[in-house]
């Protein structure tokens, strides 16, 4: 069929314009939203450009034509068949209270079984530590903990005074973008069926459970939790649920107990990844802090009864924050259904 | 919605409504040469961030310091984040060559799905010059690295669309062989629909082509159609090859009446 190109084109034009200006607005303004009317005639404009489309495609009309008119209808397309919720505003508080918090415990078996998983690296860790004590250089590839835990106390205590007039800035800006890179490290390595996030969580803690062996053995227990307690309950915790997103990535992976496509498993799961990484980096904001600025200090700056004390009411609220805050919220809302 | 991807790496995506559009989706290179652009802009930035940055250093080096490197982190992470987000899917590099993150199936790209590809492109980059990346991206089928299986989304070429320009082509000139109606009915009448979109095709790549092989192709055609509908000498007598196609299109694509318009 050879169709009048000139007509065709005078008559549809006006409406491919009209459908233009409204899909730029919207791609300009993602927050949009249209009113009743301008939806029916949004929807519309789209069926009518899609008419046009299979009027072109089925014709002897140019390349060019047709091109334009599909990318009308793409745009179009994406708009008119999106299901899912358009983001309005953030609600700040909102989501720190309610949304990150119950993400959490939507997927709380995630989270302990990486709790399970650093906690296996720490048995190791530790036995390997106690059985083969030359093996410190390997298990701790750390420069500042080689030498003995002893003569590092006495090392830090000595440096206490020293310490205070030391910049601290750098050291914690380190620490929170170091911190944040392997957690969402630990979240990507997710993609790998979840091997790569649980060898890093085995990692850290075989490191971690080396280090308290080390200090636990030379009899440093108190100097230990009072060095690691104040920003570790935080630390940690906030790399678990990093641990915890990339298990969650596996699951859907895997998808054995879904019969949805691996895309849709994964769409489904897009928002609360992205609420667990954000989550983490703001914890890790917080640990960064308190690693610079407070665990540094040792007796006799700071009592040791004083960090530990510290470092178990951070730890305490932080668990009563993610296992009750938003218990309200979470009350109201709709059960949803998360195959993992 | 069904979807399809053919061995060109063109993604077609049939609607419910029973109409199909087509996306060509990018390849490791081009893509590859849009990130080298984004790294320079990223550094260039970052540059511009370290002389604001520097003044800081007049109160405390040690804070300016600390600025920076939460700077250099957020920028780096954020770069992709807020212009693939904020401009449509397209970061600088990407815009420059043409091309546009998209969602998987079509559909409107959502926040998360941008943090997502972002974010996995920690895993993509090992062990060195997105060697992981270029890989998937090779061996999928919709050419997607890591994070975007993970966020569902393709990088696609988008190229700048037009309105095409019909009154270019066919402008509004006297069409000597519309003065014989009858023939030009035949004309439409004996010429197929692939013939047609030949002709027009022909003369809407008209600058794309080198002049030499434009004459050629427009003699070819213009012998062709000359044979298939024979006009008097006086309708053809000083028409170019060139005109006289062009005559031929509008005979066959403006179905009406401008033939006594002289």
């Amino acid at each position: 069929m050879i169709i009048d190109l000139g007509r065709f084109i005078a008559e549809e034009r006006p409406y491919w314009r009209e459908l233009e200006g409204l899909l730029d607005q919207l791609e300009k303004e993602p927050v949009l939203r249209l009113d009743l009317a301008r939806i029916q005639r949004f929807h519309y404009l789209y069926q009518r450009t899609s008419a046009g489309l299979a009027k072109i495609t089925g014709c002897s009309a140019d390349q060019k034509i047709r091109l334009f008119l599909e990318n009308l209808v793409a745009r179009a397309y994406g708009n008119i068949h999106e299901t899912r919720q358009k983001r309005v505003a953030i609600d700040c508080r909102g989501w720190f209270f309610n949304t990150f918090p119950i993400t959490f415990r939507r997927h709380v078996k995630a989270f302990f079984i990486s709790l399970a998983v650093m906690a296996m690296g720490g048995v190791f860790g530790g036995l390997a530590l106690t059985l083969d004590p030359l093996a410190k250089e390997i298990l701790i590839p750390f420069s500042h903990l080689e030498d003995s835990p002893a003569q590092r106390v006495a090392r830090e205590e000595q440096r206490a005074l020293e310490r205070k007039a030391e910049p601290k800035s750098a050291f914690s800006a380190f620490l929170m973008t170091h911190n944040t890179r392997v957690s969402i490290f630990v979240l990507a390595l997710g993609f790998t069926f979840g091997l790569g996030t649980m060898i890093l969580l085995f990692y850290n803690g075989v490191i971690l459970g080396a280090v308290a062996a080390d200090y636990i053995l030379a009899d440093k227990t108190t100097f230990l939790l009072g060095w690691l307690l104040p920003h570790g309950s935080i630390e940690i915790p906030s790399i678990l649920i990093a641990g915890q997103a990339g298990l969650i990535i596996a699951g859907a992976m895997l998808g054995r107990q879904s019969s949805l496509p691996l895309i849709l498993r994964l769409r489904r799961l897009a928002d609360d990844l992205v609420t667990l990484i954000t989550g983490v980096a703001l914890l890790l904001i917080w640990a960064g802090l308190i690693e610079a600025f407070f665990s540094q200090y040792h007796e006799p700056v700071i009592p040791y009864g004083l960090k530990i004390a510290f470092g178990l009411l951070e730890l305490f609220l932080l668990t009563l924050f993610l296992f009750r805050s938003g218990k309200k919220t979470e009350r109201v809302l709709p059960h949803v259904d998360v195959d993992t | 919605m069904s979807m399809s991807t053919p061995k060109t790496r063109t993604l077609t995506i049939r609607t419910p409504e029973g109409i199909a559009f087509s996306l060509q989706l990018a390849g490791p290179l081009i893509r590859f040469l849009a990130w080298s652009i984004d790294l320079a802009a990223i550094s260039a930035l970052s540059g511009v961030l370290k002389t604001v940055i520097d003044l800081i250093g007049l109160i405390s080096a040690d804070l300016a310091q600390a600025v920076l490197m939460a700077a250099y982190f957020l920028v780096s992470i954020g770069y992709g984040i807020v212009c693939e987000w904020n401009f449509q899917g397209r970061t600088l590099g990407k815009k420059l060559l043409g091309l546009r993150v998209v969602d998987g199936q079509g559909l409107r790209l959502q926040f998360s799905q941008v943090i997502i590809r972002n974010l996995i492109r920690f895993v993509d980059t090992l062990p060195l010059f997105y060697l992981v990346g270029g890989l998937a991206v090779l061996l999928s089928p919709r050419s997607q690295r890591l994070g975007d299986m993970a966020a569902n989304t393709l990088v696609a070429r988008n190229p700048e669309i037009a309105e095409p320009d019909l009154q270019q082509l066919l402008p509004d000139k006297f069409n000597s062989l519309r003065t014989y109606p009858h023939l030009a009915a035949r004309l439409r009448q004996q010429i197929s629909t692939p013939e047609a979109a030949v002709a027009l095709s022909a003369l809407l790549r008209r600058e794309a082509l080198a002049p030499l092989a434009r004459l050629g192709l427009y003699h070819e055609l213009a012998v062709h159609f000359k044979n298939k509908v024979e006009f008097p000498e006086e309708a053809v007598i000083g028409l170019s090859d060139e005109q006289y196609l062009r005559n031929v299109v509008d005979i066959l694509f403006q179905e009406t009446s401008r033939a006594y318009r002289a």
